[in-house]
């Protein structure tokens, strides 16, 4: 365990741990009462790595969840009613009901981009947030999670790869826990440590024992330290175990015993509360204070989200589109001037230079073949200006001569 | 880059004028894709966009599609204005789930708009064979969420480019490659766009609408011009938009001529005809004297054989034989 943080900030990994597995508890029990309209997917034993690695972030950084990383939303700021909501499709909730689970997010606020059930996505998109975050100045770290599952994924590898060629400000965490769904890691992957995956990219990783939440904390802080400060991605793999099943549906008996009983005995938050309290940063009094906190907290939200209404029926057909400035107003926020990405300022000589070979340039003109399938016509028709927009009689005609080798001419056949 | 300076202009230049317009205006729109900085493009429509704009504005990227599109569906959200290139359509499809489970949905679920344009080069008439002749329209019309432009004159084509930049939503904009060089156009020297979602009527006629958009349109204005000979005034609308579509174009025009016949180089089975029929039968049903008809693509892949692909695809002679079966009645 790291001694290097400061007593707060011990403190609070603690309590965000705490809150999050609260949180969970108590949609488990919301499950039991049939009032969690779907799915439930449980991060037990896994919230040492979700707390640690959002708590390495700064205020302005970008983060996209997966299903099991609610600590790193509450870490960031989302207040656990969107999180009650959500999963019981309330009018009140962050997606007004339309998505359930972690799947929402903020881009004003908060700063969190919502995942989607497909895994992998979120890899270049979280990798283009920081290519825009760098294009305007920000200073921002963008960060995403993956699990050993995902990682297998066609758009994990096309991601990382642009992501590693852009050297983008990007952390990503592969949380192995072991099992995809009922499908063993060796199964998935004939490696011992996921993080080889970052050897492919040539980008510099980490292996976190995840149950360790200070570990995985100061490991996140310093591969946010070095996204920021122009180093490229970084992949970081925190070792885990999947406590339950899948989901709530899955009892997980293609589990070994032992191996979760090996795991039961390395819960997270035990192991931290003793080391809080063998180095007296934690006494018994100080944590009865931190459960009455989030027991008083979570009863008050969970009040919130039960009370709410679901959202009405019509609201189904509302939102597909933006209609607009009155829908959305989108502005970049600059941090840097924009004439350096205008011209003059932007223009460059467009040449590749290729270590040891010198440099070489674009086609243009008489030097640029016409490529496959744009051949042009000897004659290219005209748009012919001169009559109505409405009734442009002229290309019809050009283009039958122009196109005249590919098509029979439609008066002689007519004339038939 | 030449100003619009009252020269005819190919459907390409209209392209690039578009994308260079948008970055001259906004520093926000920057461009991605395969090939499209220091080469300019395989077919040369981001040609001096780099030298212009710089490596941050123009990005070479690996051959990744969904780390292209996914990528510029992060940038948009920081209010960037991403335009996408897909070196030939057909290669869209590898970044499917991208589009149509993350990009597209954003905004309903999660009240995240995605300004980005997904633009390439699409369609056949070109021997391109299989996988670079392809109509993936409808696979994204069948998308909520999703914006889909295919337009036929290098003046929609530039207009509706620039719109498109413009808009808040995700929008596909297909550029039809049989078009690129064959047709010019001169383009107003003055700043203008063309409204997304508005169908154009390019010949007007009375017996009959033929409904058609892109390479086809000028495929049906060809059989028009050989049907008036015969005495059949057909009423040529060009789509241009095809989600959202302009429903009351279409309605307008079948309620004055009672007949509509659809042409599209897409595949037959599942193509916008098949949806422009099933709206005519629930808003037109009345207005109707006959059959909604089709002329389309053969429900095969592009064949690359000359002789194969131009039985494969509808032509002007395919029109007007349907134009006048609908005609009689």
């Amino acid at each position: 365990m790291k001694k290097e943080l400061t007593r707060q900030q011990h403190l609070d990994l603690y309590y965000y741990m705490r809150l999050n597995r609260a949180v969970e508890d108590t949609m488990m029990k919301l499950f039991r009462q049939n009032k969690i309209v779907g799915g439930l997917y449980s991060s037990l034993g896994q919230e040492a790595i979700s707390v640690g690695t959002a708590y390495a972030l700064e205020k302005k950084d970008w983060l996209a969840p997966m299903i099991r990383n609610i600590g790193a939303l509450l870490v960031k700021g989302v207040p656990p009613r969107d999180i009650f909501t959500q999963h019981m499709a309330k009018y009140t909730s962050p997606t007004l009901g339309k998505d359930g689970t972690s799947h929402f997010g903020d881009l004003e606020n908060l700063h969190i981009v919502s995942p989607i059930s497909m895994l992998g996505d979120l890899i270049p998109v979280m990798a283009g947030v920081a290519i825009a975050g760098r294009y305007l100045g920000q200073k921002i770290v963008t960060m995403t999670w993956i699990g050993d599952g995902g990682s297998s994924t066609g758009v994990f590898h096309e991601g990382l790869n642009f992501a590693a060629t852009q050297k983008a400000p990007f952390v990503l965490i592969l949380e192995n826990n072991l099992w995809a769904y009922s499908t063993p890691v060796r199964r998935q992957v004939p490696l011992e440590n996921l993080a080889d995956r970052a050897k492919a990219y040539g980008i510099a990783s980490y292996i976190v024992d995840g149950n360790d939440v200070a570990a995985v904390y100061a490991t996140a802080k310093e591969a946010v330290d070095r996204a920021r400060a122009g180093e490229g991605p970084i992949l970081i793999e925190a070792k885990t175990f999947r406590r339950l099943g899948h989901a709530q549906h899955d009892p997980a008996e293609y589990v070994p015993k032992e191996m979760r009983a090996y795991w039961e005995a390395r819960d997270p938050i035990v192991l931290y509360e003793k080391f809080l309290t063998s180095e007296k940063l934690l006494d018994a009094k100080g944590q009865a204070g931190i459960e009455k906190k989030i027991e008083t907290l979570l009863a008050a939200e969970r009040e919130f989200a039960e009370n709410s209404p679901m959202p009405p029926p019509d609201l189904a057909e509302k939102g597909v589109y933006c209609t607009g400035d009155d829908c959305h107003k989108i502005q970049a926020r600059w941090e840097r001037p924009k004439s350096e990405v205008m011209p003059p300022k932007s223009s460059i000589t467009a040449v590749w230079s290729v270590e040891g070979f010198g440099q070489g340039k674009g086609s243009r003109g008489g030097n640029a073949p016409i490529h496959f399938g744009d051949t042009p016509a000897e004659s290219p028709a005209d748009v012919n200006k001169s009559v109505s927009r409405a009734l442009p009689k002229a290309p019809a005609k050009k283009l039958a001569k122009a196109t005249a080798a590919a098509k029979p001419a439609v008066r002689r056949k007519a004339q038939r | 880059m030449a100003a619009t300076n009252g020269s005819p202009v190919t459907f390409l230049e209209a392209i690039k004028q578009a994308m260079f317009e948008e970055m001259e205006r906004d520093p926000a729109v920057v461009l991605l894709g395969e090939d499209v900085g220091v080469y300019g493009g395989a077919f040369k429509t981001s040609e001096g966009l780099l030298e212009r704009f710089g490596w941050e504005r123009v990005i070479d990227t690996p051959i990744s599609e969904s780390a292209i599109i996914g990528a510029a569906c992060g940038m948009s959200y920081l209010g960037l204005r991403p335009i996408c290139e897909m070196q030939f359509i057909d290669f869209i499809v590898c970044a499917f789930n991208q589009i149509t489970n993350f990009v597209a949905k954003g905004h309903y679920l999660w009240n995240a708009p995605a300004p980005m344009v997904i633009r390439g080069p699409s369609g056949g008439g070109v021997h391109g064979g299989p996988f670079h002749s392809a109509n993936p329209e409808m696979y994204f019309v069948h998308t909520p969420g999703l914006k889909v432009i295919y337009p036929s004159t290098p003046y929609d084509a530039k207009g509706l480019l620039k719109a498109a930049v413009r808009d808040n939503n995700p929008v596909l904009f297909f550029e039809h490659k049989f078009l690129y060089r064959r047709i010019k156009e001169e383009l107003p020297a003055t700043e203008y766009t063309v409204p997304i979602g508005k169908a154009i009527v390019r010949r007007e006629g009375r017996h009959l609408t033929i409904l058609s958009y892109a390479a086809m349109m000028h495929t049906s204005l060809e059989a028009a011009g050989a049907l008036a000979k015969e005495g059949i005034e057909a009423e040529v609308i060009d789509l241009r938009t095809l989600l959202p579509l302009d429903e009351e174009t279409i309605l307008q025009s079948v309620k004055k001529t009672n007949r509509c016949l659809v042409v599209h180089e897409d595949t037959k089975t599942g193509g916008i005809a098949g949806e422009i029929a099933a709206i005519l039968c629930e808003k037109a049903f009345g207005d109707l004297d006959g059959p909604v008809m089709r002329v389309a693509s053969l429900d095969t892949p592009v064949p690359y054989s000359p002789s194969l692909e131009e039985y494969f695809l509808p032509n002007a002679q395919k029109v007007f034989h349907a134009a006048k079966e609908l005609a009689r009645y």
